[in-house]
C-alpha cells in the first residue's frame, strides 16, 4: 500500500466518491405468489362481488403493469361488511375464551411466518418497496404484533389496573399504502386480542396482500365476520367513518384526512384513535459518532423510498460539522441503488403512485423556487414506473415548503443550528410532532434532548426501529392514541369500574 | 347606633395568578352578585399565559407538583366555611379537597404506572415515559366546587395547564377557588379561570389553535359543534364525569414519549 492509500484509508472522509458498482441482478423470484384475476370483497367469512359490481385496476408501480381487479366497495358493501362484524361480535367472538381468541392470533402470527415469503413478494410487487424491506421489516414485524397481542389476550385486567376491560364492539379501521401489511398488523392484532371484531379498509393503491390475508384467516380458522376486508377509494373510508354502527375508529393517513375524521365523528361518542403526518427532526451534534448518524440518516429519510410518516425528513445539523456530514452524506447517497424493487440489491424501490410521484415532484419544484440548494446523485433510473432520485436540500429556511410540509418521499431538507435549545426549538417549529432523531455520545445531552423534544417517539443514535411491545404515535396534530406495547391496547377496550 | 358595614368582595377573574377585570369591563348577574363577564380577548390572554407557564410547570420535579396540589387542600381546608357558602354545602367542600389530596399523591407515581420499559426484539433500550398535553380547556361540570376540582386536578398534576370556563351560573366558588390557589405556590398561569357567558367564551376556547386539549364534561348541548371546532388542531377531547376520579383521567391529557437507544459495548 502506497502511502497515499493508507493516508486515503485513514482519513475516509476525504476518500474518493464510490465508483458506480455494476451488481448481477438478484432479483426474487415472483412466481411464489399467485395473484388472481380479480377479487371480491371479504366479508362474513367469504369473498363477495361488491353491489355496484364497480372494480378497478391495481397495479405494479414499479413496471406500471396491471396486476389485478379489486372490487370498488359502496356504501352497501360497507354497511354489509359492519353488519357481518357486528354478528360476529354478538355471537360468539366477543364471549370466546379469551386463551382461545389468544390461539386464534397465534395461529395467525404463525400462518403469516411460513408464508412470508409470499407476502414479501406481493408487498414489493404492489407496493413498490425494496424486496429486502418487505422480506425483513415488514411482514416479520407483522408476524410478530399477532405474536404480540395474542399473548395479550386473556391477560388483559393486568393491563388495566382497578378496571375490568371489555371490547369496544366494531372497530373500523382505515390504513395507508406505505406499510400495507404491517398496517393491517398494527391495526387487527390489537383489535381482535382486545375481544372486538373488523372492518378494515386497505389503501386504494394496496390491497393486495391485505386480501392476501384473508387466506391466512381462512387458514387459520378464524370464525366468518371477525375481520371484515373492503376494498375502495377515499369513498369507502368515508362510508366506514359514518357508519352508524361502527363504535370506534382507527386511521392512519395524512394529518388532512384525520381532521375530517375527527370532525365527522364530532359528538357521536365514538373512539377515535389517529396516527397523522409527520416532518421528523433528524439532529446530529458535532460529537456524534458520524459515520453511524449518516446511516441513521440515510436510513431515516429513503428508508421505504421516504414514505415513512416517521421520516427523518428534516436534517438538523450542528454548525461546526455542517460541510463534513454534508460531504459524507453525498457520498453515502452515490451508492444507494434506486431500482427493481424485487432484486435483492435494492435500496430504494418505486415511488407507489402516480398521484404521489407527482406530489413529491412539486413540492420538490417549490423547494428550488424558493431558493434552497439541490443535491442529486447521479442515478440511472428504469424507463417504465414512478420514481425518484433521493434527493437532498441544503441551504433550506424554516418556512420553506420543504421544511413544513410531509413531502412523503426521498427527500431531505438540512437545516444547521449552533445550541441545543435552538435545536430543540427548531425540531419543534411544526404543527407535527411525531417522531425525532438525536445522535450525540453525550447520555445527558440525550436525555435532555429526548424530554425537550415534543414527539411521540425520539431515536438516539438510531433511527426508523419499529417493535410490537413498543408504543408508536403522535403528539400535536401528528394524532393521539398509540399502536404497539400494552398502550395499544387501550384504543380498544371500555373500562368499566371493577 | 353605628353598626359596621360589611365589605363586600368583587368578583374577578383569575388570569396569570392575578385578579384582574374583564378587559371589556363587561359583568353579568349571578348568585346576587355583579361577575366579572371574561371577552373572548380575556380568553385569548389566558391561553397565552398559561402556554408560556407550562414549561416552568412541567420543569419542576413531580414530587414538587405533589406538594403544590396538597398545598392547595390545605388552603381549601382554611377556607371550607366561604367554599360551602358558595357551593352545594359542606360535603361538597369535604370531597374537593380529599380529590385534590388523592391527585396531589400522584403526581410521582404517574411515570411508574404510566409508562413502561419496552422489551423489543433487538439490543435497545427502550421504554416510554408519560408528558403532559400543554393547555387545556375546561368546561367545569356541576356541582360547581366539586365539578371544577374533579376536572382540573387530573390536568394539572399531570404538568399540563389549564384555562378554565367556570359554572356560569354559579361562578362564585370558582373565584373563592383561585384565591387558594394563588395562596398554595401554584405558579401563575398554571390555572386561569374565567368567569363568563359559555356560549361566547366556549367556541373561542375549543378553536383556539394554542389549546391542545378540551375537558367538555361541562359542556351542554353544542358538545358537538365544540368537538368539530376542535378537530382543526387535532385537540384530545374528553367528555368525562363530574365526580371521576382516576388515573385514567390523568391519563387522558398525557402524551406517551417512547425513547430507544441501543445498548452495546
Amino acid at each position: 500500500m502506497t502511502k497515499d492509500k493508507r493516508e486515503i484509508a485513514r482519513r475516509p472522509d476525504k476518500a474518493p466518491m464510490a465508483t458506480a458498482w455494476d451488481y448481477a441482478p438478484a432479483p426474487e423470484a415472483r412466481d411464489i405468489v399467485k395473484i388472481q384475476e380479480r377479487y371480491g370483497l371479504f366479508i362474513g367469512g367469504e369473498f363477495i362481488e361488491p353491489a355496484s359490481g364497480e372494480r378497478y385496476t391495481t397495479i405494479d408501480p414499479a413496471r406500471e403493469e396491471p396486476l389485478a381487479e379489486v372490487a370498488q366497495a359502496a356504501k352497501a358493501d360497507v354497511d354489509r361488511a359492519v353488519r357481518a362484524a357486528r354478528d360476529a361480535f354478538a355471537n360468539g367472538w366477543s364471549d370466546i375464551k379469551p386463551s382461545e381468541r389468544a390461539k386464534y392470533l397465534f395461529r395467525i402470527a404463525r400462518l403469516l411466518q411460513e408464508r412470508s415469503r409470499e407476502f414479501a413478494v406481493l408487498e414489493s410487487l404492489n407496493g413498490g418497496k425494496p424486496i429486502r424491506e418487505s422480506r425483513d421489516v415488514d411482514v416479520p414485524l407483522a408476524a410478530a404484533h399477532f405474536f404480540y397481542y395474542a399473548g395479550w389476550a386473556d391477560k388483559l385486567e393486568y393491563a388495566f389496573p382497578n378496571r375490568k376491560p371489555r371490547p369496544v364492539g366494531v372497530a373500523g379501521q382505515i390504513i395507508p399504502w406505505n406499510f400495507p401489511l404491517l398496517m393491517l398488523a398494527w391495526k387487527i392484532a390489537p383489535a381482535l386480542a382486545a375481544g372486538n371484531t373488523v372492518v378494515l379498509k386497505p389503501a386504494e393503491t394496496t390491497p393486495l396482500t391485505a386480501l392476501l390475508f384473508c387466506d391466512v384467516l381462512r387458514q387459520a380458522e378464524l370464525p366468518p365476520g371477525v375481520v371484515n376486508i373492503v376494498t375502495g377509494d377515499g369513498r369507502t373510508g368515508a362510508e366506514l367513518v359514518s357508519h352508524p354502527s361502527v363504535d370506534k375508529i382507527a386511521f392512519t393517513g395524512s394529518t388532512e384526512v384525520g381532521k375530517a375524521i375527527q370532525r365527522t365523528l364530532a359528538g357521536t361518542g365514538k373512539r377515535l384513535t389517529l396516527e397523522l403526518g409527520g416532518k421528523a427532526a433528524n439532529i446530529i451534534f458535532d460529537d456524534a459518532p458520524l459515520d453511524q448518524a449518516v446511516e441513521g440518516i440515510v436510513n431515516g429519510i429513503y428508508f421505504n423510498q421516504g414514505h415513512v410518516c416517521c421520516a427523518g425528513s428534516r436534517l438538523l445539523v450542528q454548525e461546526s460539522i455542517y460541510e463534513t456530514v454534508i460531504a459524507k452524506l453525498k457520498r453515502r447517497m452515490a451508492t444507494l441503488r434506486v431500482g427493481d424493487p424485487l432484486d435483492k440489491n435494492t435500496d430504494v424501490g418505486a415511488i407507489n403512485s402516480k398521484q404521489q410521484l407527482e406530489k413529491i415532484s412539486a413540492l420538490v419544484q417549490s423547494g428550488i423556487e424558493e431558493g434552497a440548494e439541490i443535491y442529486q446523485p447521479p442515478c440511472r433510473l428504469p424507463e417504465r414506473g414512478y420514481w425518484f432520485v433521493p434527493t437532498v436540500f441544503t441551504n433550506v429556511a424554516q418556512s420553506y415548503r420543504i421544511a413544513q410540509e410531509e413531502i412523503f418521499g426521498p427527500v431531505l431538507s438540512v437545516l444547521t443550528f449552533r445550541t441545543p435549545d435552538e435545536a430543540i426549538e427548531k425540531a419543534n417549529n411544526t404543527p407535527y410532532g411525531l417522531s425525532a432523531g438525536v445522535w450525540t455520545e453525550k447520555g445527558s445531552r440525550i436525555l435532555a434532548m429526548a424530554k425537550g423534544l415534543r414527539a411521540g417517539v425520539v431515536w438516539a443514535n438510531t433511527y426508523n426501529r419499529f417493535d410490537p411491545a413498543s408504543p408508536f404515535g403522535g403528539y400535536k396534530e401528528s394524532g393521539f392514541g398509540r399502536e404497539g406495547g400494552r398502550h395499544g391496547l387501550e384504543p380498544y377496550v371500555l373500562l368499566e369500574d371493577a | 347606633m353605628s353598626q359596621r358595614l360589611a365589605v363586600q368582595k368583587t368578583y374577578k377573574l383569575y388570569i396569570g395568578g392575578a385578579f384582574p377585570r374583564s378587559e371589556s369591563g363587561r359583568t353579568y348577574p349571578a348568585e346576587g352578585a355583579n361577575v366579572a363577564r371574561a371577552s373572548r380577548k380575556d380568553l385569548r390572554d389566558a391561553v397565552r399565559i398559561a402556554r408560556h407557564a407550562g414549561s416552568a410547570w412541567w420543569a419542576m420535579t413531580a414530587y414538587n407538583r405533589g406538594q403544590v396540589l396538597y398545598r392547595i387542600a390545605e388552603m381549601m381546608e382554611k377556607r371550607q366555611s366561604e367554599l360551602a357558602a358558595l357551593c352545594t354545602g359542606p360535603a361538597e367542600v369535604a370531597a374537593a379537597i380529599d380529590r385534590v389530596v388523592w391527585y396531589a399523591g400522584w403526581a410521582d407515581k404517574l411515570a411508574q404506572v404510566i409508562g413502561s420499559a419496552n422489551p423489543v426484539a433487538g439490543p435497545y433500550f427502550n421504554f416510554t415515559v408519560p408528558e403532559p398535553t400543554g393547555v387545556i380547556g375546561i368546561l367545569a361540570p356541576e356541582p360547581p366546587l366539586l365539578g371544577l376540582v374533579s376536572r382540573l386536578s387530573p390536568v394539572i398534576v399531570g404538568g399540563n395547564t389549564a384555562v378554565v370556563v367556570a359554572s356560569e351560573a354559579h361562578p362564585l366558588v370558582s373565584i373563592e377557588l383561585a384565591e387558594c390557589l394563588a395562596t398554595a405556590d401554584v405558579p401563575p398561569g398554571v390555572v386561569n379561570i374565567l368567569t363568563g357567558l359559555r356560549g361566547e367564551l366556549s367556541p373561542v376556547l375549543a378553536s383556539h389553535m394554542d389549546v391542545s386539549g378540551l375537558d367538555l364534561t361541562g359542556a351542554d348541548g353544542d358538545a358537538a359543534e365544540l368537538e368539530k371546532l376542535g378537530a382543526e388542531n387535532v385537540k384530545r377531547i374528553v367528555r368525562g364525569r363530574a365526580d371521576a376520579q382516576s388515573p385514567y383521567d390523568i391519563a387522558a391529557f398525557l402524551e406517551l414519549k417512547t425513547v430507544w437507544h441501543p445498548t452495546g459495548m
